[in-house]
């Protein structure tokens, strides 16, 4: 137990005597945890200060163009900007100036009114409660075709949300023309409310509560457990570095004609490192509940939750530290350790489901997240701060993160022995 | 004390033994000098007797004890000055020490008094809460060596100790493992200085292309060649003039 200490002493020093480095293992990751936040913060709003600039070209001019415009006004997303033509909006939408230029055809909403006054009549006439169009006025009206301009670098994502949303909006509109249609053929009467046009089937979102407190997801809540994640993790770079560096001033090889285990050298700084990631994890949440809320984010909720919070953090950085420990014993130099570490962290975070989440990964990827000891943490964190689950919940998570941690300590330790085997 | 048997080392990809069928008796008490050219298999055969490598074929044992049955035990009783300092450079010597001492399970009063009086002896007792960085080489070479005598082994390997030490530090350094020697410990060094060897040790052997060709008391080696009037001739009859360099 002594040379446990004595070991764990020893890292201690070293750490502290490099105070640059110190200060990098700490600062940095809250830097980049606040900068995520602030990004991610606008995903999560329902009203979103920063508008999209987007262009609006209306050869309609009619109420159908004013409809869809409206909306997009409302929904608060968007600046929205006007353009004579359409080739000016291609361009400006092309070369990457704009995200999206909506334009709305000619004659839109006279021919919309046009095709749906044509069928209400024709449906009419079957039920014999209006006269027979004759044929000479049937005409037939050439599809109307809204047209979407979108920036190559656009993600799908906001592609695919701007699509649903106007086609939702062109949905709406028709629907009401349709209602509107029947009221002028059944009554003169624009005031009498026949068809209640209201929605029939709305949807309910319900969300965990603790009490009778609702659990709201923002930025805050789902950005500082994922990142702080990404952060603890990192802490493989500078264990492996650590151990590299003690192979190359000699001092490993002195460790190895004393009598003392690798398994007590590695205990020492599986202490002390472990230590490094519940100061880093205890500053992002102070980060989240006091800094966040000044920057104009949501304040981390973290009450009654920190045991839990710590326990993660706990077994979360025992996996992070057994990476490093794998790492460090099998690197020979910096230059394999820090690029491969760095890189590998990223891509676990990657699959983990920090930056993506898990069910929108192809099946493949979505079984190898599974393998991923940041997607076992991430869960976690996302039970304790999304889900209010208690310890018990958190067992299985935390069991994998541990057998982790012991599987890549064994690997560490065996690949030592083997290698310096005498 | 050490007794060594047909002891072999090729390392891979290595087209000829390192160490080649050696075979060799250190008794107690003994200063042993391993003398031989670059490249001879002195730093080779150091490395196996203190379980830095594995040998190919071949075994040894030191106070009848064995790396394989006795790991522990036998890394309590031998200590190593490994040719590189092997130090903590941004600890102090005193904490560089204090670790290291704790390694062989010393601790507390009597870790503190072994440290200080050993930094005393070698003259470092002033700077024992500089750090390692700010040191000169004949300084870290002295606290190198404090490093492996420090939970008193009975057997002392020193790989090249005084390499590239001024000649103060090194006086110091041979005055300190002489006064060690008076104590109980055996030594066993290599060095490319013959003339400290021929000074210091009472026994030496020349080690070329990993086997030994000579070996006996300092003296008597001289005697034996009468065109000989030190060691370092002794050495260049028996090991030619030509370069050894290798890669």
């Amino acid at each position: 137990m002594h040379k446990l200490w004595a070991s764990t002493y020893k890292e201690l020093l070293l750490l502290s005597r490099d105070l640059g480095g110190l200060a990098i293992l700490f600062v940095m990751p809250l830097v980049l945890v606040v900068t995520i936040t602030l990004i991610q913060d606008s995903t999560f709003r329902s009203i979103n200060d920063n508008k999209i600039p987007i262009l609006w070209v209306d050869y309609d001019k009619g109420e159908v163009s004013k409809n869809i415009r409206d909306g997009l006004a409302e929904s608060n997303s968007f600046n929205i900007i006007e353009k004579e033509s359409d080739k000016e909006a291609k361009e400006l939408v092309f070369k990457g100036k704009y995200q999206l230029a909506i334009v709305i055809p000619t004659n839109l909403s006279s021919e919309l009114e046009k095709k749906v006054n044509l069928n209400v009549e024709g449906l009419l006439s079957k039920f014999g409660l209006d006269q027979e169009i004759p044929e000479s006025q049937k005409v037939d009206l050439d599809k109307k075709e809204v047209i979407l301009y979108f920036d190559p670098a656009t993600q799908m994502a906001f592609k695919n949300s701007i699509k649903n949303g106007i086609d939702k909006m062109i949905f709406k509109i028709e629907t009401q023309t349709i209602y509107k249609a029947f009221q002028s053929q059944i009554t003169d009467d624009e005031s009498e409310a026949i068809f209640d046009t209201g929605s029939f089937i709305t949807f309910k979102e319900i969300t965990p509560t603790i009490g009778e407190n609702e659990i709201i997801p923002n930025s805050v809540q789902h950005n500082v457990p994922a990142w702080t994640l990404f952060a603890i993790f990192f802490i493989i770079v500078p264990l492996s570095i650590n151990m590299v560096k003690e192979k190359s001033q000699g001092t490993f090889v002195r460790l190895r004609t004393n009598p003392v285990s690798y398994l007590t050298v590695l205990g020492g700084k599986t202490l002390v490192y472990l230590s490094v990631c519940l100061i880093q994890f205890g500053l992002m949440l102070a980060i989240g509940v006091y800094l966040l809320p000044t920057l104009g984010l949501a304040s981390l909720d973290v009450s009654g939750k920190i045991p839990q919070l710590f326990l993660v953090a706990i077994f979360a950085g025992l996996a992070a530290i057994g990476l490093g420990l794998l790492l460090g014993t099998v690197a020979k130099t910096q230059e394999q350790s820090a690029p491969f570490g760095a890189t590998f962290v990223v891509i676990l975070a990657a699959l983990g489901g920090v930056w993506v989440p898990v069910f929108i990964m192809p099946q493949f990827m979505q079984t190898l997240s599974n393998l991923s000891p940041m997607n076992w943490g991430l869960n976690a964190f996302y039970d304790v701060f999304l889900r209010d689950v208690g310890i018990i919940d958190l067992v299985p998570e935390l069991t994998l993160l541990f057998v982790f941690f012991v599987i890549t300590t064994a690997i560490s330790i065996l690949y030592n022995e083997r290698k310096n085997a005498v | 004390m050490i007794q060594i048997s047909q002891l072999s080392k090729k390392y891979k990809n290595a087209e000829e033994y390192s160490v080649l069928k050696l075979d060799l008796k250190i008794s107690e008490g003994e200063i042993f000098g391993l003398l031989g050219p670059n490249g001879a298999g002195k730093t080779t055969l150091i490395s196996m007797l203190s379980s830095l490598i594995k040998p190919t074929s071949g075994n040894f044992s030191i106070n009848g004890l064995t790396f394989q049955k006795n790991g522990n035990q036998l890394r309590q009783l031998i200590g190593i000055v490994p040719q590189e300092y092997a130090l903590y450079p941004t600890l102090t010597a005193y904490e560089n020490l204090y670790y290291l001492g704790s390694m062989y399970g010393l601790k507390g009063r009597r870790l503190k008094e072994k440290i200080n009086f050993h930094l005393e002896v070698l003259g470092l007792e002033k700077f024992s809460r500089k750090k390692l960085d700010t040191f000169s080489g004949g300084m870290k070479r002295r606290v190198n060596l404090i490093a492996s005598i420090l939970h008193d082994p009975k057997v002392l390997f020193l790989d090249e100790p005084t390499v590239g030490v001024d000649v103060q530090s090194k006086n110091v350094i041979i005055d300190h493992l002489k006064k060690l020697n008076t104590l109980g410990t055996t030594i066993v060094y290599t060095s490319h200085h013959l003339n400290e060897a021929e000074q210091f040790c009472t026994r030496v052997a020349i080690i070329d292309h990993g086997k030994i060709i000579v070996e006996g008391a300092p003296k008597n080696l001289i005697s034996q060649y009468p065109e000989a009037h030190n060691l370092e001739d002794v050495f260049l009859t028996l090991t030619g003039k030509a370069l050894r360099d290798h890669a």
